[in-house]
């Protein structure tokens, strides 16, 4: 039963219980996610090319940069990292496949189900979610439209999907290590995703909780978020963030993980500091609880709250600190060479490092006062989010590709995407610091003619960016249907079992858990 | 398959993965029906139409069921072919105890609300320190009479527009609490309630020690006991509910007191209805024969289960009913 192949024809991807099938159904899932939210990004850069309205309506601009939100955190980055996680997890630690390989199948059809109920709330009568993706009530409550029911169910089975991909990926990484794999062995990958699912667990069923009682102030008359019945609006704000934050560090830790597996391929030198890392990663982990009203300084805490939030977010900035001292450390003297996903990795070194700066710009409360809702805070978690973890899944992408599809991808038109998306991005995002700091409030189609030349750069740099990503899908294609062939190692002695499997990884690794020493 | 057990390294070898299946996609497609339904037929509830929306909702519903069941069905099977390993098993408990975590997290967020609003926000829009000063609904309230005490049986809105009001408290002496217990303490319900989880908890574990000492008849009659103590609670709950309802005027529309007891009670309720199933189902399996002393996963599990809604009983008992 250990050595059957591939299925025929299309029912292996649909009853496929391979980790190597549904990490790759993940990526393309999550690739396409991309596009469409890319698509609704550029709807929304197109509007704000110049000041005024041209062209769509502002009810309509709300639901693009709901949906542009949730599209991207919910359907591109999370399931990228859940197949990554897939493809080489099992693979890193040397284990034949997932914990439970049929359950991680239905983690995975889960979410073309519930992406499609997403999206085609935009058609039903009333429109789509309008709310912003952080769906405050009583926007998302009273003053919703009728679609807000079936986003309320995507968001439960969503988040059924994540909880089940949580629970195999623990059960993965502490129960099907090959003998002598020990926790302070492990890549940093596996170390990263092992706390990140632990997050998701703890998390997502509030997010669930969080839904659920939207769902009954708007159908059966409770009143949670509502004054008039003793509830509070601002209790909605305390639960979501509760998962939120968490879930911001569950969109990064994994992006860690990959740098941590780059940077020192490329470098030639092993990771600095590995166990500091582990703990680092553990603390943010640990801090992410403890900081969520931070997002909510404005909403009129006691000020001993605002202080408790200040600090503790401020704290954060320690155990990040350790992790690029480490890269850096890692980087110092190595002979390094810059491959794509090695210029991918230090681009996330240096870009995400900004994206925390002004995190902990933000994180000091009186200053935040300014700040809050404008255009700063947009441009610093886009800092952390498309260099950080988005750059982290191309860099993962193309380093190991080769892996996975046994041929090298074109290192030229590699580099030639990596400085397409480089400036793009750039120039999308840096801008919004400015506009920003200049008063420019987010979630509006119309400005003031002041901000008119910054957000005309930002959105020459969004469809830059934009459409380099179709070249990425090019690339990838490319990359697939041949080209050079790759090594068993792929590169310059790169550690991890996963390259000491053939290229491309055969459909069953590891039936029997390899020696590690 | 290979029987083959002498491997090396042992626990590490013969790991089952599972041929295609079938049953993730049938599931999915399952869910997938029973939310496009539920939330048609709610919508069409708020809209005061009837449409497919219930049917659909029934459809999926039947399908998950059914998908489920031949699941778990499909891997009692293989469990018992002998296709398990010690390793595969032992992902199972890690699966069992994740979940159960998850279920934790679920009802922090409800405790959290009740927290929240219990102890800060309730007392704030009462007028309390200096947010409550400088309030202006809180302001408002105040000159209409709104005095904030829990459990809240009016509410602000009542205050401010009287009988107009959409949010009507239960009113005076209307609450769960022992201090409005018409009928005396000693018909208190919750009282009972937790005594019968309280026993449930034993008696399951008295059935897991029967079947470790391999005495099956001691294992199956405690697990009928506990199955049975728990649809006793769940009838004293349902009776519960219908004071509530018929006669305290107490219902999930009275205001933040209605909204937190009924759903932190009704989610565990229907915590307590699942667990019981799963009791119900590994007491169907016991008297077919399944489980052993060294191979009882699936009753453990549900074991587990049970206990988790019987912690999550005593924090609702001290928070909800007494404090």
């Amino acid at each position: 039963m250990g050595d059957h192949g591939p299925a025929k024809g299309f029912g292996r991807w649909l009853f496929t219980t391979n980790h190597k099938d549904i990490g790759s159904m993940y990526l393309w899932f999550s690739f396409a996610m991309f596009l469409m939210g890319g698509v609704f990004a550029l709807v929304i850069r197109a509007e704000l090319f110049q000041p005024g309205l041209q062209l769509v309506e502002p009810e309509f601009f709300n639901q693009m940069t709901t949906m542009h939100g949730l599209v991207m955190v919910f359907g591109a980055v999370m399931p990228a990292f859940v197949g990554l996680a897939n493809w080489m997890i099992p693979m890193m630690v040397g284990a034949p496949d997932m914990a439970l390989p049929r359950m991680n199948n239905w983690s995975f059809w889960i979410l073309p189900f519930a992406f499609t109920l997403l999206a085609s709330t935009l058609l039903m009568e009333g429109g789509g979610p309008n709310f912003g993706w952080t769906f405050y009530a009583p926007l998302s409550t009273t003053y919703a439209p009728p679609s807000v029911t079936y986003f309320i169910f995507a968001v439960h089975i969503m988040g059924a999907s994540s909880i089940m991909g949580s629970i195999n990926i623990i059960a993965t990484i502490l129960n099907m290590r090959a003998p002598g794999m020990t926790l302070m062995k492990m890549p940093l990958f596996v170390w990263t995703w092992l706390i990140t699912a632990y997050l998701l667990i703890a998390v997502m069923p509030v997010l669930a909780g969080c839904v659920t009682m939207m769902l009954m102030d708007i159908h059966f008359g409770t009143s949670f978020f509502s004054a008039a019945g003793g509830g509070d609006p601002v209790l909605f704000q305390h639960v979501f963030w509760f998962f939120g934050h968490p879930e911001v560090y569950i969109m990064i830790l994994p992006a860690f993980g990959i740098v941590s597996a780059i940077i020192p391929t490329f470098a030639r030198k092993p990771l600095f500091g590995y166990a500091s890392m582990v703990y680092a990663t553990a603390s943010i982990a640990f801090l992410s609880f403890i900081v969520w009203a931070h997002h909510m300084f404005t909403v009129g805490m006691p000020i001993a709250g605002e202080l408790f939030f200040m600090y503790a977010t401020m704290l954060i900035a320690v155990p990040t600190g350790v992790k690029v001292f480490n890269w850096v450390s890692t980087m110092f003297r190595g002979s390094m060479t810059f491959e794509t996903p090695m210029l991918f990795a230090i681009a996330f070194v240096i870009l995400f490092t900004i994206g925390g700066f002004s995190g902990l710009m933000l994180s000091i409360a009186p200053a935040d006062f300014q700040y809050h809702d404008t255009y700063f805070v947009v441009a610093h978690f886009h800092y952390v989010l498309v260099p950080g973890a988005v750059f982290s899944i191309f860099a993962a992408v193309y380093y190991w590709l080769p892996k996975w599809c046994g041929n090298m991808y074109d290192e030229r038109l590699g580099k030639a995407h990596f400085w397409l998306s480089f400036v793009g991005l750039n120039l999308t995002f840096f801008p919004m610091h400015f506009v920003g700091l200049a008063g420019m409030p987010r979630r509006i189609p119309d400005y003031a003619l002041q901000f008119a030349d910054f957000n005309q750069i930002a959105s020459m740099g969004a469809f830059l960016f934009g459409f380099s990503q179709v070249f990425f899908l090019f690339i990838v294609i490319k990359t697939i249907r041949g080209g050079e062939k790759a090594t068993d190692a792929v590169w310059d002695n790169p550690e991890g079992l996963e390259w000491t499997v053939a290229s491309p990884a055969p459909y069953h690794t590891f039936t029997t858990p390899p020696p590690v020493k | 398959m290979s029987t083959d057990t002498n491997s090396s390294v042992e626990g590490y070898e013969h790991y089952y993965v599972p041929e295609q299946s079938a049953f993730p996609i049938l599931a999915s497609i399952g869910l997938f029906a029973l939310i496009f339904g539920l939330a048609t037929f709610l919508n069409e509830l708020q809209a005061e139409v009837t449409g497919a929306g219930r049917y659909v909702a029934i459809a999926g519903f039947a399908m998950l069921s059914a998908t489920l069941f031949s699941w778990f069905r499909q891997t009692i099977i293989e469990n018992m072919s002998g296709m398990n390993s010690a390793q595969l098993k032992r992902s199972y408990v890690w699966g069992m105890g994740w979940f159960i975590f998850s279920e934790v997290m679920f009802f922090a967020a409800f405790f959290g609300a009740l927290y929240y609003v219990r102890n800060l926000a309730g007392p704030w829009l009462g007028g309390e320190g200096e947010k409550g000063q400088y309030m202006e609904l809180a302001k408002m309230w105040a000159a209409s009479g709104y005095e904030y005490t829990w459990p809240p049986l009016s509410t602000p809105d009542e205050a401010v527009n009287g009988a107009k009001a959409v949010f009507q408290g239960a009113g005076e002496g209307n609450s769960m609490y022992p201090s409005d217990a018409h009928n005396g303490l000693a018909l208190w319900l919750p009282m009972w309630n937790t005594i019968l989880l309280l026993s449930s908890s034993v008696t399951v574990h008295i059935a897991h020690i029967g079947l470790k000492e391999g005495n099956r008849a001691k294992f199956k009659g405690w697990l009928l006991a506990t199955v049975i103590l728990a649809i006793a609670f769940l009838f004293l709950q349902v009776a519960e509910y219908y004071e509530a309802y018929v006669h305290l005027g107490l219902t999930l529309e009275s205001g933040i007191y209605g909204t937190t007891f009924f759903m932190l009670t009704g989610f565990h309720g229907f915590h307590v209805f699942l667990g019981m199933t799963m009791l119900l189902i590994m007491f169907l399996r016991s008297t077919k024969g399944h489980f052993s002393h060294d191979d009882c996963f699936g009753f453990e599990a549900a074991s587990w289960y049970w206990h988790f809604v019987d912690v999550v009983w005593v924090c609702l008992f001290f928070f909800v009913y007494i404090i």
